[in-house]
Formats: C-alpha cells, sequence, structure tokens
C-alpha cells in the first residue's frame, strides 16, 4: 500500500512510505521463536542470582544470618545489604522527579535497617544454577522486629501510624497543589449547581508477559559491565547505575535491552534487583542472571494509581462547566520510584481540565508513603487518573442537570479556533478538533437511536448503559526547560543517529527502546519518506547504549513524536548535505536542485539527475564532493520539543447489565482516536486495542489489594484478573487526524490513549445503564457483586 | 539429587539429556535443549506463555516435569514454519499485526494451531474460547481472533 497524500506532514517526497499500513519487519523472529529476551541469553559461566524478599510488610532488621545458605552445594555467595555498603558503591536507588518541600528518604539496593513492604530485598544468593539459589533462599534466617504498617494512603497520613520513613513523620511525601485556589472557590460560589464525586482508583500492576529480568557481565581486566536487561530505556538506566548505584563511569557500563516482552510503563524503572545483579556480578567476576517469577513481578514491579479522591464540579443550570476543584491522596508505596513523584502531580492535575474550556481549577495532591510495592507511572500514568476524574465529575454533573451527556460535553469542548489553548490547569493544548471525533464516535453507535432503544428496553426490565469517554493526553514527554523548571531530573529530547552506508542502505539508531511498539518499521517508514528511499533498504537499530550513544527511552507516548521527530530531523540533515553534493556533481546550485522519490534532478532538466544512494557512495568515496566538505551522510540529532503533543479522542461503550446477576456485557466498543499524523495505521490501531483492553481490565477485572497483615492479596495470576480473550469484546476503531503543528512529522503519539479512554467509558457505561437505580458512580473495579450490592440485590 | 536419563523428540529431532526429577518440561526445553521459543511467564500454568504440543496435545510445559515426557513427541513454535517458509497462521499474525512484543505469541500459535486442525471454520466465539488459557497484554486480542479466523478461511480455500 503506497499512499503518498497521506504523509501530509513530511516533506520528505514521494517513497510513501509514511502512512502506509507496513507489516512489521520484527515479527518473523517473534513468530518463529528466535527473538531472544533477556532470559533466551547465556553466557560461558552464567550463574544465577535469586533474592531472598521480605515477608513482612514493615519490621526492623535484627539480625541476618547466611551461613546455612552460605554452606549449601552449588551456592557461590550469599550478600546482604551490609556487604553492599561495604563495597563502598554509591548504593542509591534515586529519584528521577524532584517536587517542592518533597521527602527524599535513602533508598538501597538491599535493606540494611527496616523493611518497608512485603518483598523487600534483603539478601541474595548467587549459586551455580537457577534451582540451588532459589533453594539456599528459604536457609537464610532474618530476625525482625515487626512493626505496625499502613497500605492505605488516607490512613497513612491520617491515621496515627509510625511513619514508613523516620524523615516523613506524618508519612507525606509532598503536599501538591496546582491551580487558583481563589478563582476557584469564587467559581463554585457563583455558580448555579455543584456536583461531586468520592472514588477510588485502585492499585494495578501492569503484568508484561516478560517479567523482569537481567543478565550481567562484569570483566575485571577492562573494569566495563556488561548488563542486558528488560529495559524501556537503556541509557536512563545506564545513567542511574553509573550516579547513583555503582559510581562505575556512564562509558564502562553498556545497557541492552534485548527482545522486551511487553512494559507499559513497569520497565522504566530503576530497581534494586537489576542493580543488584550487576553489583554480584562485579563481585564473583561471573556473569550473573537473574529472572523475575510472577510473584516477584507481582511484589516488586511498581504499581499503577492508587488514587483516593473527592472531586467536585461547579455549573451554570445551562450546563457551562464553571470550576474543578480535586483533593487526592495519592499512594507512592514505600519508596520513591524514579517517577513516583512526578506520575500524581504533575501528570495528573494537569489533564484535569479534559477536552472542556474551565475557567479555574484547583487541585491538591498529598503524596503518601505506605508499606507497599512502589507506585509510579503505569500506561495512561496520571493522566489516565486525571481524565477519569472529570470524566466522572462530568458524567455525575449530567444526571444532575438532568442533560443528557454528550450534550453537557459538548456545549464545553474546547472549540477549534481557541487553539494553542491554554487551560486553567497549566498546559498550553497543541491542536484539536474535539468536537469532530465526539461526533464521529456517537455516528458509529448511531447515539439518538441508541438512547431510543434504552429507554424502550428499560420498560421492559433490561438496562443498557451508553458510557462515553472523552479525553486528551500531554503526551511526547517532554520539553526539556519545562520539565526541568517542574523538577524533572532528566531530560526530554530524544537522539538519534541517521546514516546512509557506503553502499546506499540506511541504518538508523534510535535513543527510545520497543518493547513491542513496532519501531524497527514505523522509524525506518520516517526515515525512508524523508530520504526517498524504500523502507527495506532502513535497518532501525535500538536497545544498545554501546551502538546508540544517547537516548532517552519510551514512556510517555514519546517515541513516534519525540523519536520519530528527531529521525525526521536529522534525515531532513542528511537530505540537504546530499542535496549539496548533488549540485555541486550536477555543476548547478543547491536552489536548482529538486528532490523527487530519491532523485535529484536539476530543475527544468530532469534528465540530469543523481540518486541519493549513489550520492550516499560519492559522499563516502570523497573524491569530488563541494570545496570544505566533510566526507560520510550522516547526522546526529538531538531533537527538543517546544511541547508536549496533545493527542485526543471519544470513545463510547454500550453494555448491559444484569441487576440480579451483577453481570456485564460489553455489547459495543467503539473508539475514535486521534493521534494527528499517522505514520502506519495498523500499528496505531493494535496500540489502540491493547490500551482499550488495560483499561477495560482496570474497570472491570483488575485491581490490586492487600490484606490486614500488609500482604498483597492479589498475588497470582489466578488473583489478579490480566483479561482473557473470552472478557474481552471486539473492538471498532476509526480516527481523526489533526496534525500536532510543532511536531517535524505532526504526530501525537498513541501508546496510552486507549487506556485513558477505556477505563472513564466503561464505567460512564455502567452507571448509566443502572440509572434508573439511582447509581451515578461505581469504583474500579467493577465487579458482578458490586453492581448487585449497588442495585440493592444485598437487602 | 537423583537425576534421569529421558529421550525426547523435538520438531523430529532426537535428543537425549538428563534432568532432576523436579525439572519442568520448559526449562528442559529452554536451557537443556536450547529451545527458547516457549517463554514462561508464570510457571503456575496460568499464561499459556510455555504451550507446547506433546504427542498431539496442547500443554503448558511448566505444568509437567520434564521425567513425564520421557519418550515424547514434542513440537514447538520452532517446528512451525517449514524450512524458513512461515506457516499460514505465521503469515496471518503478520499480516493482521496479531502480536505486539512477541512474549505471548509461541504459546498462542500452539493453542491456535492444535485448535485449527480440528477446527476447521470456527466462529469469532469458539476461537476465543480456544485461546482463553493463552493471555496476552499487549494486543487486546482482537487481531489475534483475526488472524486466527483468515487463517481459517485461507486453509478452507485450499482444501
Ligand atoms: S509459564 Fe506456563 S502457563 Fe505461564
Ligand atoms: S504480544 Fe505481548 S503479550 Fe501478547
Amino acid at each position: 500500500m503506497s499512499d503518498a497524500d497521506a504523509s501530509g506532514a513530511s516533506d520528505g517526497d514521494g517513497s510513501g512510505a509514511f502512512g502506509a499500513a507496513i507489516e512489521r519487519g520484527e515479527d518473523v523472529p517473534l513468530l518463529t521463536g528466535s527473538g531472544e529476551y533477556t532470559d533466551d541469553i547465556s553466557l560461558r559461566g552464567t550463574t544465577h542470582l535469586a533474592i531472598r524478599r521480605s515477608d513482612h510488610a514493615h519490621a526492623r532488621i535484627e539480625s541476618i544470618d547466611t551461613s546455612d545458605a552460605e554452606a549449601m552445594e552449588g551456592v557461590l555467595a550469599v550478600f546482604t545489604g551490609e556487604d553492599v555498603v561495604e563495597s563502598g558503591v554509591p548504593n542509591t536507588i534515586p529519584t528521577a522527579w524532584d517536587l517542592p518541600g518533597l521527602v527524599q528518604p535513602q533508598y538501597r539496593m538491599l535493606a540494611t535497617d527496616k523493611v518497608r513492604h512485603e518483598g523487600t530485598p534483603v539478601a541474595a544468593v548467587v549459586a551455580e544454577t537457577r534451582h540451588a539459589a532459589s533453594d539456599a533462599l528459604e536457609h537464610i534466617h532474618v530476625e525482625y522486629e515487626e512493626l505496625e504498617h499502613v497500605t492505605d494512603p488516607v490512613d497513612a497520613v491520617e491515621r496515627d501510624v509510625p511513619p514508613v520513613h523516620d524523615e516523613a513523620e506524618d508519612n507525606v511525601a509532598f503536599d501538591f497543589e496546582l491551580g487558583d485556589a481563589d478563582a476557584t472557590d469564587e467559581a463554585f460560589a457563583d455558580a448555579d449547581r455543584v456536583a461531586s464525586v468520592d472514588l477510588r482508583q485502585p492499585r494495578l500492576i501492569p503484568n508484561a508477559m516478560e517479567p523482569r529480568a537481567a543478565l550481567a557481565d562484569w570483566e575485571e581486566a577492562t573494569g566495563k559491565l556488561r548488563l542486558w536487561m528488560t529495559s524501556q530505556n537503556p541509557h536512563l538506566h545506564r545513567m542511574l547505575l553509573s550516579a547513583g548505584t555503582l559510581g562505575l563511569p556512564e562509558n564502562k557500563i553498556q545497557v541492552i535491552a534485548p527482545e522486551v516482552g511487553g512494559g507499559f510503563g513497569s520497565k522504566i524503572y530503576h530497581y534494586p534487583d537489576e542493580a543488584v545483579t550487576a553489583w554480584c556480578s562485579m563481585q564473583l567476576g561471573r556473569p550473573v542472571k537473574w529472572q523475575a517469577t510472577r510473584s516477584e513481578s507481582y511484589l516488586t514491579d511498581c504499581h499503577g494509581r492508587d488514587h483516593v479522591t473527592t472531586g467536585e464540579i461547579a455549573l451554570d443550570d445551562d450546563g457551562t462547566i464553571r470550576g474543578v476543584r480535586v483533593e487526592t491522596h495519592a499512594g507512592l508505596g514505600a519508596q520513591l520510584s524514579q517517577f513516583g513523584t512526578a506520575t500524581p502531580s504533575y501528570l495528573y492535575a494537569t489533564v484535569l481540565s479534559g477536552q472542556y474550556t474551565i475557567p479555574a481549577i484547583h487541585c491538591r495532591v498529598v503524596g503518601a508513603f505506605t508499606n507497599t510495592t512502589p507506585v509510579d507511572a503505569y500506561r495512561g500514568a496520571g493522566r489516565a487518573e486525571g481524565i477519569y476524574v472529570i470524566e466522572r465529575l462530568v458524567d455525575v454533573a449530567a444526571r444532575e442537570l438532568e442533560m443528557d451527556p454528550a450534550e453537557l460535553r459538548r456545549r464545553n469542548l474546547v472549540p477549534p479556533d481557541e487553539f494553542p489553548y491554554e487551560s486553567a490547569a497549566a498546559l498550553v493544548y497543541d491542536s484539536g478538533e474535539y468536537e469532530r471525533a465526539m461526533d464521529l464516535a456517537l455516528e458509529h453507535v448511531d447515539y439518538e437511536e441508541l438512547r431510543e432503544r434504552q429507554r424502550e428496553l428499560r420498560d421492559e426490565g433490561r438496562y443498557i448503559g451508553i458510557g462515553i469517554g472523552s479525553f486528551i493526553e500531554s503526551a511526547g514527554l517532554s520539553p526539556s526547560g519545562l520539565a526541568g523548571d517542574l523538577g524533572a531530573q532528566a531530560g526530554g529530547w530524544e537522539s538519534s543517529i541517521v546514516r546512509f552506508d557506503s553502499t546506499g542502505s540506511v541504518t538508523v539508531l534510535a535513543g527510545t527502546a520497543d518493547q513491542g511498539q513496532g519501531h524497527r518499521t514505523t522509524y525506518a517508514q520516517v526515515a525512508a519518506e524523508e530520504l526517498g528511499v524504500s523502507v527495506d533498504d532502513v535497518t532501525v537499530v535500538e536497545g544498545d547504549t554501546d551502538r546508540i550513544p544517547q537516548g532517552m527511552g519510551t514512556y510517555g507516548s514519546r517515541s513516534a513524536s519525540v523519536g520519530g521527530g528527531s529521525i525526521a530531523r536529522g534525515a531532513r540533515e542528511v537530505r540537504e548535505k546530499a542535496r549539496r553534493i548533488a549540485a555541486h556533481q550536477l555543476e548547478t546550485s543547491v536552489d536548482d536542485i529538486e528532490f523527487d522519490d530519491g532523485e535529484f534532478h536539476v530543475a527544468g532538466a530532469p534528465d540530469r539527475s543523481l540518486h541519493i544512494q549513489t550520492i550516499a557512495h560519492e559522499a563516502y568515496l570523497g573524491h569530488d564532493l563541494p570545496e570544505g566538505m566533510d566526507p560520510g551522510l550522516e547526522e546526529t540529532n538531538f531533537y527538543d520539543p517546544e511541547n508536549f503533543t496533545y493527542p485526543f479522542g471519544t470513545h463510547v461503550a454500550v453494555v448491559e447489565v444484569e441487576p440480579e446477576t451483577g453481570e456485564i456485557e460489553i455489547e459495543r466498543y467503539v473508539a475514535v482516536d486521534d493521534c494527528g499524523e499517522i505514520i502506519n495505521p495498523m500499528i496505531v490501531e493494535g496500540q489502540v486495542h491493547g490500551g482499550i483492553a488495560q483499561g477495560i481490565g482496570a474497570a472491570l477485572y483488575e485491581g490490586a489489594a492487600y490484606d490486614d497483615d500488609g500482604h498483597l492479596r492479589t498475588r497470582r495470576m489466578d488473583e489478579y484478573v490480566v483479561p482473557h480473550a473470552t472478557q474481552l469484546p471486539d473492538f471498532e476503531t476509526d480516527n481523526t487526524v489533526t496534525p500536532s503543528p510543532h511536531n517535524p512529522i505532526g504526530v501525537k503519539g498513541v501508546g496510552e490513549s486507549a487506556t485513558i479512554a477505556a477505563a472513564p467509558t466503561i464505567v460512564s457505561a455502567v452507571a448509566d445503564a443502572l440509572e434508573p437505580f439511582g447509581v451515578d458512580h461505581l469504583d474500579m473495579p467493577i465487579t458482578p457483586e458490586s453492581v448487585w450490592r449497588a442495585t440493592g440485590g444485598d437487602n | 539429587m537423583s537425576e534421569h536419563n529421558i529421550s525426547v523428540t523435538v520438531n523430529g529431532t532426537h535428543h537425549e539429556l538428563t534432568v532432576e526429577p523436579r525439572t519442568l518440561l520448559v526449562s528442559a526445553l529452554r536451557e537443556e535443549l536450547g529451545y527458547t521459543g516457549a517463554n514462561v511467564g508464570c510457571e503456575t500454568g496460568r499464561c499459556g506463555a510455555c504451550t507446547v504440543r506433546v504427542d498431539g496435545e496442547t500443554i503448558k510445559s511448566c505444568t509437567r516435569f520434564a521425567v513425564q515426557s520421557d519418550g515424547a513427541e514434542i513440537e514447538t513454535v520452532e517446528g512451525l514454519a517449514d524450512d524458513g517458509e512461515l506457516s499460514t497462521l505465521q503469515e496471518q499474525f503478520q499480516e493482521n499485526h496479531g502480536l505486539q512484543c512477541g512474549y505471548c505469541t509461541p504459546g498462542m500459535l500452539m493453542s491456535a494451531d492444535t485448535f485449527l486442525r480440528e477446527n476447521e471454520d470456527p466462529s469469532r466465539e469458539e476461537i476465543r474460547d480456544a485461546i482463553e488459557g493463552n493471555l496476552c497484554r499487549c494486543t487486546g486480542y482482537h487481531n489475534i481472533v483475526d488472524a486466527i479466523e483468515a487463517t481459517a478461511d485461507q486453509l478452507g480455500e485450499q482444501r
């Protein structure tokens, strides 16, 4: 399929690669079993690491006796936190986002004083085999003095409980505010009506199908560490390992992310376990491998969400929204993960305006330490929680005003001529056609007719619900200067190298790292379009810090926009250099050279031309280049976006709820997404599908819970439901295209959109179905039991 | 620990190996014999990433000890392509974008492949039932169902 017109955003000429539904080049190794994930890689003499974890939520370590374990056959060494301290490495797992007044407690690789959540690493066993290592775990004797624990973020700050960290006596890590409190109070005082909702957004466990893993190989002779790991951002891991944890120079650490089996945020973070793997290899001088079990994933992969919120919305009788006020307690877990502070603050409060013109917004977030697994960004991260709040508020307000929820939304949408739109929550939206996307979604379900059918069915005692979720996302993290002002400890740029090889093929080295998104295909499409070569001529390399000099990685729906933007800009530089060589060899001025489908030709003399791949050869020959030009044809680009990008859309779900049994059936799920220009529609659709699945999962099935002892109750796959094929419907997807005006290729990103949209859409649908029962909100996950209770089944 | 000598045939190749009684079939395949196509997502029979075919039936290879498979004929994802040529099912997974990270894919393919041997013209619902034991966190299943449906259609045309 080739449709050059679809590539309105590109100035490249004519390969038609941009916008085509090209099959993925990465598929064949994955389909035949030859693709290599971390655990598939073995080095000669590989040893195996198993980690002893605390089974208490909160306890003081009194003693650790490793002697029995050490004496076991096949065991090479057993290390405790004291051993790490004695080794003299910096031993810090650093936070990557500061906030005003943030309490930043010590976070070490292995605990030395206290354990603060179930699963805290306390000792490490290295053995010749996996079995020997895990067998030895139970022969490590740890004595604890148990302490009272707290797992709920509200209890943590409001009840009189012992602090998780002595530095934060009240368990408050930060107390964050955004927006204008006075203006918001005034708006509420002036408005005709106020509606409110109390809600919880439960902890979610990302559940990438591949559990985290690492293989470390320390070479004493050169002082070099090679570390294969399940990483979404190898360069970030390299930096944090160097500066915070191991103290090795950055140029002595090579982080390699081979095939990575999903991430969804969980593989962004610098965890103790991978660092311990590397440290153990440095102690023993042998390769060390660690492969998490699924229960270790449940206990240690950063969880998402965990918000307890009161939201209020003020409106006039005609439906005009006047203000929004939100107060949230966000559970951060026992330690500050890298972006654990940014996620519930800036990534959350800033999207509370949603798609609407809201003159006054105020949000306060209390970030609380709890004796639980650290919480950080999970697909949707902050934006998902914020959009959930505003969408629930709009629905509840519609009910209050007895207005159709689509109509209430429509009255408040930011109109197309208001862009760039500066929201009261401190963002400047780049572009949007919100009503167009909403209309398209409503058209797909035949909204008016559906409402009619709903009324008829209600008369027959059947309850269908129509749910609407309109969202924006601040994607494409992030303009470095802005992020720095807000507390980021890292840049938001992305880097790439676009290189013509001397025989005309193209190599793209990209600083992002794929976990299933298909970068090797979409990036090739971007480069091919700009350079006028075939996609098959482009090879994309990612995930190796020794091959790709710099990068920030893949998270926050940034790869297509920031990574793709960098590649496009680099490719344009390459093309311009090639143009100068062409002009020189065709003996004309640069301005007279036109570029079309890979061919440079002299304006008005189409037969005098040179193909860009021929020029690549010339560039490396270096025999006949313009005066003063260096040989070679490649460009290193650092692209720092000038703003976030703002994907948006409206999803609509139709559900039928059976009040007697509480069963919920999704009849239809329609997603209209606008992610700006589309590089590959097949891949965009795939991202939307997967996103919807995770949003539906959150709405109906998932949710982690702790028991009274502070133990994770949902620690296995039969206790934490990852949706099965039979639990999800077919999806209907469509797109509108509103390019991002500031992105080099007009894209906005699509990785998280559908997850953000789907949870509020489903909850909206179920609440709509239950309107006759006076139910205006149910907390996620909405189970048959919660429906049954809400509809009065239990009395 | 006592060890056992067993022999298995994997994708037509005969192997002899020595395993501990507790070695899982999936570990034997991956670590002893180098068939790393089957993946481990849970080791408790819940995710299906380790699905292979043993004597014609799909099983989750983390739910069985290697010694229990002594003498068995095992088929793994590595055996689906014929001399480098993808099977129809594999092709359809690519064409329909039925995989993203690929971690669930080897197990998903083995379940689907077995299912299609016995069900020539399945409905989407039957397909969903057939892969219920194979979890995928990336795709939302829609495209996987499309791929399996398209395979059935194509195989039907060839018959
Ligand atoms: S690894 Fe066997 S079912 Fe999950
Ligand atoms: S493709 Fe990633 S789990 Fe299925």
